[in-house]
């Protein structure tokens, strides 16, 4: 690892009207390092980002990049001095090519005419250099997720970017393609490139990062060397104080089964699932992004209506071909995208909480108001949702308190099945430890939940049973005593 | 939120509490409101004859028909969609009301219902196309209303079908006592509009449709139902606003109505309704409409040269809008803050 610093912050200062944002941060990133910055929401990563961005000024502190000091007034001051933010939601232009995004606004030009050919060229050249399997010449809106993400980060090396800024890139892309990024990474590092990588997955960290800084409500707390450190080391940092059981879990012992499905099938992606689930029991669904695990719950909670196969509940065969019906039968689904699928994000928490039960105190044109904040109040509490009112706009709320009150709507229909589909995504570490609890605690009560996950942790300390899916099938299931990662990946990459 | 005091809350605290909030919320326009009342009375060319009951019945009576379809157009745009064919549906629904009178000597009832029927019908075909496919409003209400249109003029050959029966003029043009019978019609109108918004499960699911459709989805909400139900009372509102202005008119003129979609998107937008849907309520349609009424009767008694009258209400809607555009402009930067 190169020593040179090639960025320094110092004692950055920002508030926002009542809110001391950051409170005299430092940071300091080397040449060919990757460097981690931890925190749970709200703790000031993306405010200290923003200002190295441009997109914020900061009130006090100074900036060095390769030991000059510089200002950075604007986005167009941050690419000058190398910095180059790859956003968590991706902002390339789908209906343009690969190349066109690449230059966008710098496109090379032939008088007055842009030189097609030359640009397709150089864009070409930039991406077979790293390896990269994309043709400059195919739409953005044809590509995947993850190679979308490839192309922000040939552009932002066009900029000749010597800081790459890098933000949750993994939320969004299957394992096989986190092992691309990040031997990509490991190319550009060994370039002498430094990035900063925000993520809230732990295991990622000793798998590609040098040195993680910890920030914590606004502050500094601390910078480890990753392989010096260990995980419960950085989420004490993280939180404040030793998180002691941070999954809790009372293994169930067998239950009568409650939901049975057979031979599902959507015609798209599931092929011919079989699977049962017995009361008091966590069942975590694992597999690689695209294994269909989603879908295959999406037939079940009857989002997909032309899916064939038998679903059985306590035994008896049931027809779930809306939502509505599925909600009948007692099952409710938590979706995987909060923002897209579950939240309606300019109302009231006492709107998100309520809207599938309006039933319960809207009865023809009268309004029980009182019962409606009952049971508003009911899931805040049962939650902890941390909220300033039921009236707040649920948009405003941290990532884990939204996923708190998307729980609480669901668990407002008194469901027998609970199905959680990534339910500790862009969730930070404090409400992810609370939300297992309750879940086991809902486990415990007799509820089925269904658990599809990512994180392969949580699965393992979740959950009593593992299904494991690859292609539309499920490959294995694996019970809690026996199941190692190893296994899981197995089964998952067959 | 304490439970203690929430639950103690009683009918009437709610009451208040919501007036009070419809206030806040309201407060630009309110005072926008105001500001063109008052000028309206203090100015010497118009004091005497703005503040006069027959003066202000005659506004309510002219926005009526306006607000007939800003009623509809207001859970539509709530939904995050359009309706472009209401002015026409005006048009046909006048005519073949008045047709049905003169041409074929139907009771004023059955010609009444014919009028409000057809509007019903183009909102339930609009509400069915918009429905089942993924056809933008904007393209499938922009069909309806050439087609309404054309068949307004079709039907009549492109003069107006006169009506001279007292009978016919009582809707539009008649008094229930003292008060115009379509002021009369248009409280009841708002009254059931807002019981539907504000009192229904169906209006929480239209908010829910217009703030995130797949969410309302995976929510169990049944969202081609509701997006039916929408198109379908904008059409009967825009049926009832054809009878009524045909009866004011004392005939079915297949140029009736003409823009009169635009005046409606009109008062919901200044009334602060978002065109991104999600967000909007029928109070502010109402003092959208108000001001756009009151401005028109306004520059009329001024005498302002009606050509002049069109810029004058294009800046009033843009002012309206911007002024909500830094509202939330402002809101936006709290979110920041508090991120």
């Amino acid at each position: 690892m190169a020593t040179d610093v090639l960025l320094q912050m110092k004692n950055i200062h920002k508030t926002f009207p009542g809110v001391y944002a950051l409170k005299g941060v430092d940071f300091e990133l080397r040449a060919g390092e990757v460097h981690a910055i931890l925190g749970e929401n709200g703790a000031g990563k993306s405010t200290l980002i923003k200002i190295l961005g441009g997109i914020y000024s900061a009130d006090q502190g100074e900036i060095y990049i390769e030991g000059q000091k510089v200002e950075i007034r604007g986005v167009s001051d941050a690419q000058k001095c190398g910095i180059a933010i790859i956003h968590q939601e991706l902002v390339l232009v789908p209906y343009m090519t690969v190349a066109e995004n690449i230059f966008l606004g710098r496109e090379p030009m032939k008088g007055a005419i842009v030189d097609s050919a030359k640009m397709y060229e150089d864009a070409q050249r930039l991406i077979d250099s790293y390896g990269f399997n994309i043709s400059a010449k195919s739409m953005i809106r044809d590509l995947t997720i993850a190679q979308q993400q490839l192309v922000e980060i040939i552009k932002a090396i066009s900029y000749n970017s010597k800081i790459l800024v890098m933000d949750e890139p993994t939320s969004s892309i299957s394992e096989k393609e986190v092992k691309f990024l990040f031997e990509t990474m490991r190319n550009l590092t060994a370039k002498g490139v430094g990035i900063i990588y925000i993520s809230h997955r732990m295991s990622e960290l000793s798998e590609i990062c040098d040195r993680v800084t910890v920030m914590r409500d606004g502050s500094y707390i601390g910078t480890r060397v990753v392989k010096e450190t260990t995980n419960d080391e950085l989420i004490s940092m993280m939180v404040g104080r030793e998180l002691k059981n941070y999954y809790t879990r009372d293994f169930s012992k067998d239950g009568e089964v409650i939901l049975r499905c057979e031979n599902i099938n959507d015609h798209k992606t599931v092929k011919g699932v079989s699977f049962e689930v017995k009361k008091g029991e966590i069942v975590g669904f694992a597999g690689l992004i695209g294994a269909g695990r989603s879908e295959v719950m999406k037939c079940l909670f009857g989002l997909t209506k032309d899916y064939t196969g038998d679903i059985y509940i306590e035994g008896k065969k049931v027809e779930i071909r809306s939502p509505s019906d599925a909600i009948k039968h007692g099952i409710a689904l938590v979706p995987e995208d909060r923002k897209q699928e579950g939240l309606f994000h300019i109302q009231s928490v006492k709107f998100n909480s309520t809207i599938v039960v309006l039933k319960e105190f809207i009865k023809g044109i009268s309004v029980n108001r009182r019962k409606e904040e009952e049971i508003t109040q009911r899931y805040i509490e049962l939650m902890s949702t941390k909220t300033p009112s039921m009236e707040q706009a649920v948009g405003k709320l941290s990532g884990g308190n939204q996923q708190k009150v998307m729980i609480g709507r669901w668990l407002a229909t008194s469901p027998k099945i609970l199905i959680l589909d990534e339910p500790t995504r862009g969730v930070d570490v404090g409400a992810k430890s609370e939300i297992y609890a309750i879940m086991n605690d809902l486990a415990k009560s007799g509820m089925a939940i269904i658990m599809i996950s990512s994180e392969m942790p949580e699965l393992i300390n979740m959950s009593d049973r593992i299904y494991v899916m690859c292609e539309g099938k499920i490959t294995g299931c694996l019970n809690h005593e026996e199941v190692t990662q190893e296994k899981i990946m197995r089964l998952a990459a067959k | 939120m304490e439970k203690v005091e929430s639950s103690k809350k009683n009918t009437v605290a709610y009451f208040l509490n919501g007036i009070a909030q419809w206030f806040k919320n309201n407060l630009g326009i309110l005072i926008a409101l105001l500001v063109l009342c008052v000028a309206l009375s203090v100015n010497p060319i118009t004091a005497k004859t703005f503040l006069t009951t027959k003066n202000i019945f005659n506004v309510l009576r002219q926005i009526s028909t306006n607000l007939f379809l800003a009623c509809g157009m207001t859970m539509v745009i709530i939904l995050g969609g359009i309706d472009l064919s209401v002015g026409s549906v005006i048009a046909l629904s006048g005519c073949l009301a008045a047709g049905a009178v003169v041409r074929y000597n139907m009771p004023l009832g059955v010609a009444m219902v014919i009028g409000v029927l057809v509007g019903l019908i183009i909102g339930i075909f609009n509400g069915i196309v918009i429905s089942r496919t993924t056809i933008p409003p904007f393209i499938v209400t922009l069909a309806t209303m050439n087609i309404a249109k054309g068949l307004a003029y079709v039907y009549t050959g492109g003069s107006p079908v006169r009506v001279v029966t007292k009978e016919w003029q009582f809707l539009g043009a008649g008094y229930i006592g003292a008060v115009p019978t379509p002021v009369i019609i248009l409280i009841v109108v708002l009254i059931v509009t807002a019981i539907i918004m504000y009192r229904t499960r169906m209006g929480r699911h239209i908010y829910a449709v217009g703030g995130n459709s797949q969410a309302a989805e995976f929510s169990g909400i049944k969202v081609s139902r509701v997006k039916f139900f929408v198109y379908a009372y904008s059409g009967l509102m825009a049926g009832l606003a054809g009878i009524v202005l045909g009866s004011r008119m004392y005939s079915g003129q297949p140029t009736a109505g003409e823009g009169a979609e635009m005046d409606a998107i009109a008062a919901v937008v200044v009334g602060g309704t978002s065109m991104a849907g999600g967000y909007g309520t029928l109070g502010g349609t109402v003092i959208g409409g108000l001001i756009i009424g009151i401005l028109n009767n306004g520059l009329n008694l001024l005498n302002v040269n009606s050509f002049w009258q069109y810029v004058i209400k294009g800046a009033v809607i843009l002012l309206a809008v911007f002024v909500d555009y830094i509202r939330q402009e402002n809101k936006d930067k709290i979110k920041v803050q508090v991120k």
